[in-house]
């Protein structure tokens, strides 16, 4: 017997005429409650907190350029943004799937612990900054401080990377393609195995990209600061 | 938290659209700025043997015809005044330094803003939209602005604390951001015989860039120098009477945003401010990269 495949219900948001704690009760009440599984937000303008605490995964597109802290928190939820990020762009995401067409400012992925978090421009500074879990996309180069004590997850640049990248890092992974202009404290090349290349791989087919795996350098903790050695002088 | 805006821009028929371009960028900045708020906007010059000094009263009710006719009578050469209320321009065909330090005395409850032959300078404590009707900011003209909103943190919320910061002729600077040595940057400058209105960290950098102008560095060899001097977190804003300037710390801690098109550059510390300019569907849009150096000459 067939199933029936249900129709996705589409709701459209114009934030230049509609408030936009009306647009985030709705996603985060109604949008459930309705069965809409598509929305489209059109006239962001830079508004800060878009789409942010969703959870239940609904396919959110935002029409421009956003603020701060876009898709904040992220649960379950699918949120493209077809155009820039402002900072914070799914700070603490737990799940799901985040995409910015544009590029992202400051802190992009911060702290987020789980889901995937594309860039297809540049990221700013930070990017990736103590990350706990999640997988990071960045179709450029990202910006100085970049997994800055980063503790899981994994962060793939496609372009280059600013100063001090993966400094203090933890257990998270970090592969570059172009050039590193420095790393960070404790951070260090290590050789890419078959395991690196395969994760590489299906991190780039996740992100709609078809960049060569071979082509990437991993860089990860030197483990050295794990421990506190008297005679280090203080010279990390 | 601040707010900072810039406008300049490239087409002669929008200098008369300056102010009304801006009044929604400045407006856009509330949230990052609701205590204080001010621009300097820069106009045709005067001519070559006259200056503009911006004047403001406060909470003093000032006649201004009768300071016109004051200073008339001191100096000689033309003289003329526009005013907006507690603020107004004289302008001036005798020593600008000296008609300075004769309204000390002739009017010892205005206080000067800025002195230049294109800038004039506005700023108030208050809500941005209540400072920009207040001095009919949309009616502005001119090639350039820089603008501000202000939430303090380290220093008073008075009109002098506010920003731009002037210094020199021509010369103004917004700051988004804290400076950590201003005390330090002080106490270089004063022993040279500059001197401060305020205990306020931009006027420091604002006094420190101006005094290497004069000392012959172009803008950008003075922000490159300020680089190693000032310690801190910041997003500049310049405006001279022929550029404007943008820079961020090393940490880009303070967020900046760039729009330009054929027709002007706006920059803004947040895209929400530029959101509402003509055709910014079409305006190449960037962050100034830290520590790197952004001019657009008029």
């Amino acid at each position: 017997m067939a199933s029936l495949k249900p129709v996705p219900k589409l709701r459209e948001f114009d934030l230049a005429a509609e408030p936009l704690r009306g647009l985030n009760r709705y996603l985060h009440q109604d949008a459930v409650a309705d069965g809409i599984s598509e929305i489209r937000i059109r006239n962001p303008d830079g508004a800060h907190s878009i789409a942010v605490g969703l959870n239940a995964p609904l396919d959110v597109h935002v029409h421009g350029h956003v603020g701060y802290y876009v898709a904040g928190m992220n649960c379950h939820a699918n949120v493209t943004v077809h155009g820039n990020a402002g900072p914070g762009a799914a700070e603490n995401m737990m799940s799901g799937r985040v995409h910015v067409k544009g590029f992202a400012s400051t802190a992009a992925g911060a702290s987020a612990h789980g889901g995937l978090l594309v860039i297809d421009g540049d990221a700013s500074l930070r990017c990736g900054i103590s990350l706990k879990g999640a997988d990071i996309v960045v179709g450029g180069s990202v910006g100085s401080f970049s997994a800055f004590m980063a503790q899981a997850g994994r962060l793939v640049i496609c372009g280059d990377a600013e100063d001090a990248l993966g400094d203090s890092l933890y257990e998270a992974v970090i592969y570059v393609r172009g050039r590193v202009r420095s790393l960070g404290a404790d951070a260090r090349f290590e050789p890419m195995t078959d395991t690196d290349r395969a994760a590489v791989r299906g991190l780039l087919a996740a992100a709609g990209r078809d960049e060569d795996a071979g082509a990437f350098k991993r860089v990860a903790s030197a483990r050295s600061l794990y421990h506190w050695h008297a005679d280090a002088n203080q010279e990390y | 938290m601040c707010g900072i805006v810039g406008l300049l821009v490239k087409k002669p028929a929008l200098r008369e659209r300056l102010g009304a371009l801006m009044v929604p960028m400045l407006t856009g900045m509330t949230e990052r700025g609701p205590d204080s708020a001010g621009l300097a906007v820069y106009t045709q010059p005067v001519s070559a043997h006259q200056h503009k000094i911006s004047l403001y009263s406060g909470e003093h009710a000032a006649d201004w015809p009768a300071l016109l006719e004051h200073a008339a009578r001191e100096f000689s050469g033309e003289h003329a005044i526009a005013a907006h209320g507690n603020q107004a321009v004289l302008t001036t065909a005798a020593d600008a330094d000296r008609v300075v330090s004769w309204l000390k005395h002739a009017a010892p409850t205005v206080a000067v803003l800025s002195v230049g032959q294109s800038i004039d300078l506005y700023k108030d404590v208050g809500a941005p939209a209540d400072i920009a009707r207040r001095y009919d900011f949309a009616a502005l003209k001119g090639t350039h602005l820089v603008g501000h909103t202000r939430m303090a943190t380290e220093s008073a919320v008075t009109p002098a604390h506010a920003h731009p910061f002037t210094a020199g002729r021509d010369f103004c600077l917004v700051h988004n951001g804290s400076l950590s040595n201003p005390h330090l940057v002080r106490k270089r400058l004063e022993p040279l015989g500059i001197r401060f209105e305020t205990d306020n960290d931009t006027e420091a950098a604002c006094r420190f860039f101006e005094w290497r102008l004069r000392e012959g560095d172009d803008l950008r060899e003075a922000v490159t120098r300020g680089f190693a001097e000032l310690d801190g977190f910041f997003t500049f804003l310049m405006g001279t009477g022929s550029e404007m300037l943008i820079v961020r710390d090393a940490f880009a801690c303070k967020p900046a945003v760039v729009a330009e098109s054929d027709d002007y550059v706006a920059i803004a510390s947040e895209f929400r401010s530029l959101a509402h300019l003509p055709d910014i569907s079409h305006a190449t849009l960037f962050e100034p990269k830290p520590e790197e150096i952004y001019s657009w000459q008029v």
